[in-house]
């Protein structure tokens, strides 16, 4: 069995989410979901069958009025994919990126909520990436709704969470039901594992499978040819966890 | 029309104690004005970040400058959080206005077409309708057959003051914006913009096709400094890197008060109060 990181397994496990998606968007501080879109980009056959546009990176940002134009295109439904997080996560797919306890005084303030009460509305595949899979980050309820997980049927939302991905698993959001599906976990992972760390309840299958490792290929792809392209915006990541340093970067 | 100004802190003292100062997210970032802002002692400025900010809206507010600040999101990036921010909004000494950045977008884009309000997709079922009542759901006028569409409408921002940083201005006081095309909504929104340049040029920046498509016209711009780095120690695309050891530097130092009060003090930037 070949070596790999749990990073390489997350970057695979994503770009199989993001197949068939022909306009992919990035924000800030993903690296992870940054090398996945490059890996289904390169799998799909390169920049003319899929766009990437990576924020922060010198690749083609696909626009010319920065934000405005991002979010002009998410709500004409010109992006196919986008990335979010939460400092909290609910089981109703609700998340929060502001901070815990009561507004505003919080325990604990985050930066804030970002165009998330945008995106998540209006792009189909929303993809959720939290590596921290615990009760603390997954948690029955968010103390603040950055963003809602659902919305009454009048409500205009092609857009909602597709999947969420985190390091002991990968979660489908069934939009029917408003709630999480187990869908694989991890190698070293366990249906057990995964309730036992995970504030929520959500629906589980009788037989939940392992995620597929990284086949040899795809950490070929990831370390020879998503790497050099990641370094640009990730330089660190692309060094400590692809093992990757641009020429004239070694003595940084 | 736009007054070439002799310096940053003649700029500084343009911008009055109390003004809707929009500033902007990443390259121009009007750093070097920041300073002087700081140096003059300004107060209870209403900070309009578009759409978000770093180390701009984190050291106002570390040296005591806003009341008030509208945002989506203030955040030192890879350096992580913002400290004199989450300190101030936990602590109540400074009153926050929570957005989305599309919201912030398109509330600058109202103010430039001079009309009152403007919907917006989304947001529906957020805490973010919660905490900013003026923000309001409506029914969508033009619903097909009737059908219920409930849409958000968002007031329109017009800023006191637009406060950035770009390329170029020639000497008429008409501003290259280069890759930076919001910077033109944002001059449009405000009733007054100041900027800080590079450079300023010989030639006639509205004359060149060129250079024509991503200039400010003067009608818009009150005055313009020559501040050369006037980004750092945030970064300026074609120009230099950003200043990064430096702003760990600063994230170290302002974890405690204390710590953040000697930084501030060895940059020359003690909030007045504590100067006097």
């Amino acid at each position: 069995m070949t070596d790999y990181r749990t990073e390489e397994l997350l970057i695979d496990v994503i770009a199989r989410l993001l197949e068939g998606v022909e306009n992919i968007a990035v924000g800030v501080l993903s690296p992870i979901p940054g090398s996945a879109a490059i890996l289904a980009q390169s799998r799909a056959g390169g920049p003319s069958a899929v766009r990437v546009s990576v924020i922060g990176a010198k690749l083609p940002g696909y626009r010319t009025d920065g934000g405005i134009d991002l979010f002009d295109q998410a709500a004409q439904g010109r992006l196919g994919a986008f990335f979010l997080s939460g400092g909290q996560i609910d089981g109703a797919g609700n998340i929060n990126l502001l901070g815990v306890g009561d507004y505003p005084g919080q325990q604990a303030r985050w930066s804030g909520s970002f165009g998330s009460a945008f995106l998540y509305y209006l792009v189909p595949r929303v993809i959720l990436f939290r590596e921290e899979h615990t009760p603390r980050t997954l948690v029955e309820k968010v103390d603040f709704i950055s963003a809602a997980g659902s919305n009454e049927p009048n409500v205009y939302r092609p857009g909602g969470p597709h999947a969420l991905v985190t390091n002991r698993c990968l979660f489908m959001f069934d939009k029917a039901r408003g709630r999480f599906c187990l869908e694989s976990v991890h190698p070293g992972e366990s249906v057990e594992s995964v309730r036992d760390n995970t504030g929520f309840d959500f629906d589980c299958p009788t037989h939940v499978p392992e995620t597929p490792v990284p086949s040899a290929e795809t950490l070929k792809a990831i370390r020879q040819d998503i790497a050099p392209k990641i370094a640009d915006p990730y330089p660190k990541f692309a060094a400590e966890v692809l093992g990757y340093t641009a020429p004239g970067r070694a003595a940084e | 029309m736009a007054e070439i100004l002799p310096d940053v802190d003649a700029l500084a003292a343009r911008i009055p104690d109390g003004a809707k100062l929009a500033i902007f997210k990443d390259n121009g970032v009007a750093m070097e004005a920041t300073r002087a802002l700081i140096r003059r002692g300004a107060r209870d400025l209403h900070l309009v970040t578009m759409p978000t900010s770093a180390f701009q809206a984190e050291l106002l507010i570390a040296a005591g400058c806003v009341g008030t600040i509208e945002t989506s999101g203030v955040t030192m990036w890879e350096l992580g959080q913002a400290p004199a921010f989450v300190r101030a909004v936990k602590t109540g000494a400074v009153r926050i206005l929570d957005a989305t950045c599309p919201a912030i977008y398109a509330q600058i884009q109202a103010g430039e077409k001079g009309i009152p309000f403007i919907p917006i997709r989304g947001l529906i079922g957020s805490d973010i309708l919660t905490v900013r009542p003026e923000f309001k759901v409506i029914d969508n006028p033009f619903g097909l057959d009737g059908a219920s569409d409930p849409i958000v409408v968002l007031p329109a921002i017009r800023p006191d003051v637009a406060l950035f940083h770009a390329p170029k201005a020639d000497r008429a006081g008409n501003v290259f914006v280069g890759g930076q095309l919001e910077l033109k909504t944002l001059a449009h929104a405000a009733y007054k913009s100041y900027v800080t340049v590079e450079e300023i040029v010989e030639d006639d920046l509205m004359t060149d096709e060129v250079t024509a498509g991503a200039t400010i016209p003067s009608m818009y711009v009150s005055g313009v400094a020559h501040a050369p780095k006037g980004a750092w120690p945030l970064p300026m695309p074609g120009y230099y890197p950003g200043d990064t050891d430096y702003l760990m530097r600063y994230c170290q130092a302002a974890r405690s008060e204390e710590g953040l009060a000697q930084w501030l003090a060895s940059e020359g930037l003690a909030p007045r109060a504590a100067a006097e």
